[in-house]
């Protein structure tokens, strides 16, 4: 970092270039990463005793997904195959993405495999998890001396 | 040819004339397929939470309008604690260089894909023009 000659001075003026060079850096480096979504997107809601995972998962029947858990790890997994009537059709735009996809997501506890709802409904997959009892928090009363 | 106008900036909600719009919610552009056949044009319009009864297609002129209003998703008593995607609103607006037989247009929404089957006109299939001897 201490290529010019300004720290001696007191004061360097290319400090904040530098800066802003490395930011530029780093943005670009990790932009890939950020812009290439994961398959389905979600969102986690979180209760006192349970948790809720919404995908969006358009265009996808409910019998083409799979949902699994091991742990606190919850699996989505499936395919998406595009439905077309014809075969000798003119594309003119293609923006929907297909294939299989597979995901993973951490729950932030364990829970319980018995408990699990879900539902599909508009292309929103829904899925409800219970805390599983033993993992709960457990408040420990001080016994009096 | 379905080409596309854009009225719509992917995430900013923007003051058009649409009065369906609720404030303080994005309005996303659906991604969407669309192809041609002998005798119709089909969009194939991706809209994730949206109920068969928030969809609003327009067809004026040539200029084809997709609305849709997604429920609110909100869940009681919970906190939204990791966020991937949006709730919003979308809309998307194309022009077809075809025809379209306003009559025998079909919808259907089905797990959030709307389907959009435009039969073309009988005067925009082409004919075949015999020369004569």
């Amino acid at each position: 970092m201490a290529l010019s000659e300004f720290p001696r001075l007191g004061f360097d003026p290319f400090i904040e270039l530098r800066r802003m060079q490395s930011e530029m850096n780093r943005l670009s480096s990790g932009f890939g990463a950020t812009t290439a979504r994961d398959f389905p997107p979600i969102n986690i809601w979180l209760g006192d005793n349970s948790v809720v995972v919404t995908a969006e998962l358009p265009g996808v029947a409910r019998d083409e997904v799979t949902i699994s858990l091991q742990e606190d790890v919850l699996m989505l997994e499936g395919k998406r195959e595009p439905k077309l009537q014809q075969d000798n059709v003119n594309w003119q735009r293609r923006e929907r993405a297909y294939g299989t996809f597979s995901r993973a997501v951490q729950l932030p506890f364990r829970v319980d495999p018995e408990k699990v709802q879900a539902r599909f409904d508009n292309g929103i997959l829904e899925i409800e998890l219970e805390r599983l009892e033993a993992d709960r928090p457990k408040k420990i009363e001080i016994r009096a001396a | 040819m379905a080409q596309e106008v854009r009225t719509v900036d992917q995430r900013s909600p923007t003051a058009t004339e649409n009065p369906a719009r609720r404030p303080n919610r994005p309005a996303f552009v659906p991604p969407s397929d669309i192809y041609e056949t002998k005798d119709s044009i089909v969009v194939l319009a991706e809209m994730p939470g949206v109920a068969p009864d928030g969809v609003d297609i327009t067809l004026e002129r040539r200029v084809l309008t997709i609305r849709g209003r997604s429920a609110a998703n909100e869940h009681g008593g919970y906190q939204r604690v990791y966020n991937e995607y949006a709730d919003g609103d979308y809309e998307r607006v194309f022009t077809l260089s075809e025809n379209i037989d306003r009559d025998r247009i079909e919808a259907t929404l089905k797990n959030g894909v709307l389907h959009l089957v435009l039969p073309k006109a009988e005067t925009a299939k082409a004919r075949r023009i015999e020369l004569k001897s």
